[in-house]
């Protein structure tokens, strides 16, 4: 007799703990071949509004650490997930029905998204800060800074590049982020979690929620500690909603073409000027 | 000890030939609205009627956006970007050419003191279209990739406090940037918009690139709401700023807001306090007050509360309150009567609540509009007059003990669009300064502007920046966000 294999409880990451969702609800995931895959956790509003504090309490740290810092972990991060490849990959053929190639395809470029954004949080200030010329002694600058805490609702597939190409901006500008995982291919996400626990990131830079989206994101459009939301995973319809009530507190809200770009790092931050006097 | 008085020194209102009446500007002419209605517009600080300008209404949106489209599409965008840029250099000298005459005009429609608007609000207006002229054709040096392309019509909507140099933060970058306009001024303020629409018909731009539009609310939620808009470019208060996203929250069109602000002007024990009682009166009485980023809320280190108080009551006492036509006068009128009434509105709940009043003696003139500089001390951070904008000359007064609690104090706040720091050493103005949830800051100053300086707030005081390579960006479109 073959031996009986050992399935994983896919659970919530909140504050750098792995909690199941305080509501005690789950939900099932069947794979491509209509077989079931697993019972994630389906995220309450109190789950949500926990990983908002959680975020929150956590912003300060993340966004004062160096930039060289922040660099090195992201970057630490890509290290982990190289290690644990074979088992995003298997995830993924699993869950969205792909070849093994093109799992491999994506696990590859969703680690080579991490290097790529670590290397820009040492450089954001010099390629879009300034200096200004203004006429008069003054000396004066510009330069970014992070929003504050960022909810993110990634892409359905490809599952775990549409995690990481969301996620890895928000968090080399210095933000914390809340990210809804999509709700039929969470896996992924929730598998990155576990990356993201043995690599060096501060408990509550990340908190991932699976659950219901069309449930979650009225919370989240309402919710005042949310600075900004990148509605990627939402539908038009849902990103009205959303744009609607979170002009509340003036949500940042932003939809991107699928391609990496600074200004997925810089649209979550603001850009702070300062001046003062030139003189004895 | 016997002083001298100041004897007045009024600038002469002959040079303003301002009109009975103004139409609209569409197409590059002035049309009367279709539907004939006019307002008045008068000079606050006497009460008397300056002029009767057009109220568009739906239908003359409607004709002004056409208008800017087609010059969008026909004309503007099909320009050499050198050309276009021309244009702008234009603009900024015929402005340098009639600066007297758009100072007195804004002094008399605004009630701003004339020494202002001489030297602040007509030099930084032609300033900024002389800094965005030569942007026109440098645009794929402006960080959005290098192709840089316009947005189409932009819809830009304005406040009185500042009525030309909010024009020119509009239009300037819009025009550089490629795109067209219509613009409405505010509806108290709107005769230096007019008289600038006769500046680009003297600079020869072409018809319909600059459409202006004077109404009232009704008039701006029309144009937000017009759906040939590309993008909505907004300075005024956060509750419309807000109406503002949710009217656009269903569109494609993208928008910048300027809005309001609390700013914390914050004095640490070891500040210059001669210099920062100079930086506090500028701050917060400035413009009347009528500053988005005006230094509201004063915050002092403890031990040097008493002096800094002190200090600033005297200070204050020398403030020359009245005819904003005098070249000496510090503060004007307040540019209307339902501002004044916000502002004793507001004030009053501090003295409900608790706080100090105090202002100088001071003789208020009987007509027009007008509020004296006001301090209250003893404010704490719940009371209203240390959370609301007040948009006047009212200055409320709190204390810290130690750094770490001036910042929490300063940061307690809904706004987050300017600040200030007073101190001596360098380490700390800029610790401070990195901790400060704000746009601007100032450091051992306050109120400075310019067109290569980005300008906008964090928070609820907005979205986007306005001046400098940043606030240009925001009227160019980008290639990393998704096409909607």
């Amino acid at each position: 007799m073959s031996r009986l294999d050992i399935n994983k409880t896919y659970k919530l990451f909140i504050a750098g703990a792995f909690p199941r969702s305080e509501s005690g609800r789950v939900y099932e995931i069947k794979g491509a071949n209509k077989k079931f895959i697993a019972n994630p956790a389906m995220a309450s509003r109190k789950d949500l509004r926990d990983s908002v504090v959680a975020a929150k309490a956590a912003q300060s740290g993340w966004a004062n650490a160096t930039a060289f810092n922040r660099g090195q972990i992201l970057y630490r991060i890509a290290e982990i997930m190289q290690g644990r490849s074979e088992q995003f990959v298997d995830e993924i053929c699993a869950l969205e029905g792909v070849s093994n190639k093109a799992a491999k395809i994506q696990v590859a470029e969703a680690i080579d998204t991490w290097v790529w954004y670590s290397g820009w949080c040492d450089k954001l200030s010099s390629v879009t800060g300034s200096l200004n010329q203004v006429s008069g002694p003054f000396y004066n600058f510009t330069t970014p800074e992070p929003l504050g805490v960022v909810a993110i609702f990634a892409e359905s597939k490809p599952s775990l590049l549409g995690v990481v190409r969301t996620l890895a901006p928000v968090l080399a500008g210095g933000n914390t982020a809340v990210l809804i995982a999509s709700e039929s291919y969470p896996l992924a996400a929730i598998t990155l979690s576990e990356a993201l626990a043995t690599s060096d990131i501060p408990g509550g830079v990340v908190n991932i929620l699976t659950g219901k989206t069309a449930e979650l994101a009225p919370w989240v459009a309402s919710h005042m500690e949310i600075d900004g939301v990148d509605v990627a995973g939402l539908s038009k319809k849902q990103e009205e909603e959303l744009k609607l009530v979170g002009a509340d507190n003036l949500k940042r809200v932003f939809r991107f073409a699928p391609t990496n770009n600074p200004e997925r790092i810089l649209s979550f931050m603001e850009q702070k000027t300062v001046w003062h006097p030139i003189g004895l | 000890m016997s002083s001298f008085e100041y004897a007045s020194a009024p600038e002469s209102k002959a040079i303003a030939n301002i009109a009975s009446s103004y139409g609209l500007f569409i197409g590059g002419k002035f049309v009367e609205p279709k539907k004939g209605k006019s307002f008045n517009t008068i000079n606050p600080a006497t009460e008397e009627l300056l002029s009767k300008v057009g109220y568009a209404d739906k239908l003359d949106i409607d004709a002004a956006v056409k208008s800017a489209r087609s010059a969008f599409t026909k004309v503007w965008s099909k320009l050499p970007a050198k050309e276009r840029g021309k244009y702008l250099y234009r603009i900024a000298r015929i402005l340098q050419e009639r600066a007297r005459e758009f100072a007195v005009v804004e002094t008399l429609d605004n009630g701003k003191p004339i020494r202002e608007s001489r030297d602040t609000d007509i030099p930084l207006a032609a300033a900024h279209f002389f800094y965005h002229a030569g942007w026109a054709d440098k645009l794929e040096y402006a960080g959005v990739g290098n192709k840089p392309k316009p947005l189409g019509v932009v819809g830009q909507i304005i406040p009185w406090n500042f009525p030309l140099l909010m024009l020119a933060w509009k239009i300037a970058p819009a025009l550089a940037a490629g795109n067209t306009v219509v613009l409405k001024p505010a509806e108290t303020t709107p005769l230096t918009a007019l008289l600038f629409a006769q500046v680009c018909q003297q600079a020869g731009l072409p018809d319909g690139v600059v459409n202006i539009v004077t109404g009232d609310g009704i008039t701006g939620a029309a144009l937000v709401n017009h759906p040939d808009i590309n993008k909505i470019a907004f300075t005024g208060s956060t509750e419309v700023g807000k109406a503002i996203a949710r009217s656009i929250s269903a569109t494609k069109k993208s928008a910048t807001l300027e809005l309001g602000g609390k700013a914390a002007n914050i004095v640490f024990e070891d500040a210059a306090i001669d210099e920062a009682i100079e930086g506090i009166v500028n701050g917060i009485f400035f413009n009347q007050g009528h500053v988005c980023c005006a230094g509201s809320r004063l915050l002092i280190q403890e031990n040097v509360s008493d002096e800094v108080i002190e200090k600033l009551k005297k200070r204050m006492s020398l403030i020359r309150v009245g005819d904003p036509m005098d070249k000496n006068t510090d503060l004007g009128a307040i540019n209307s009567k339902e501002q004044l009434k916000r502002i004793h509105e507001i004030s009053n709940t501090g003295d409900a609540e608790g706080a100090n009043r105090w202002s100088p003696e001071c003789k208020l003139p009987a007509k027009g509009y007008w509020y004296p500089p006001t301090i209250f001390t003893g404010v704490s951070q719940s009371h209203r007059i240390a959370r609301d904008e007040i948009f006047g000359p009212v200055l409320s007064v709190l204390t810290f003990r130690t750094p770490a609690e001036g910042i929490e104090k300063a940061n307690n706040s809904m706004y987050g669009l300017s600040a200030g720091i007073w101190s001596d050493k360098g380490a700390k103005i800029l610790w401070a300064a990195k901790q400060l949830k704000a746009g601007v800051i100032w450091a051992n100053t306050f109120n400075k502007f310019d067109p290569a300086s980005p300008f906008g707030g964090y928070k609820e005081s907005g979205w986007g920046r306005e001046g400098g390579r940043h606030g240009l960006a925001g009227y160019l479109a980008s290639d990393a966000k998704a096409s909607k």
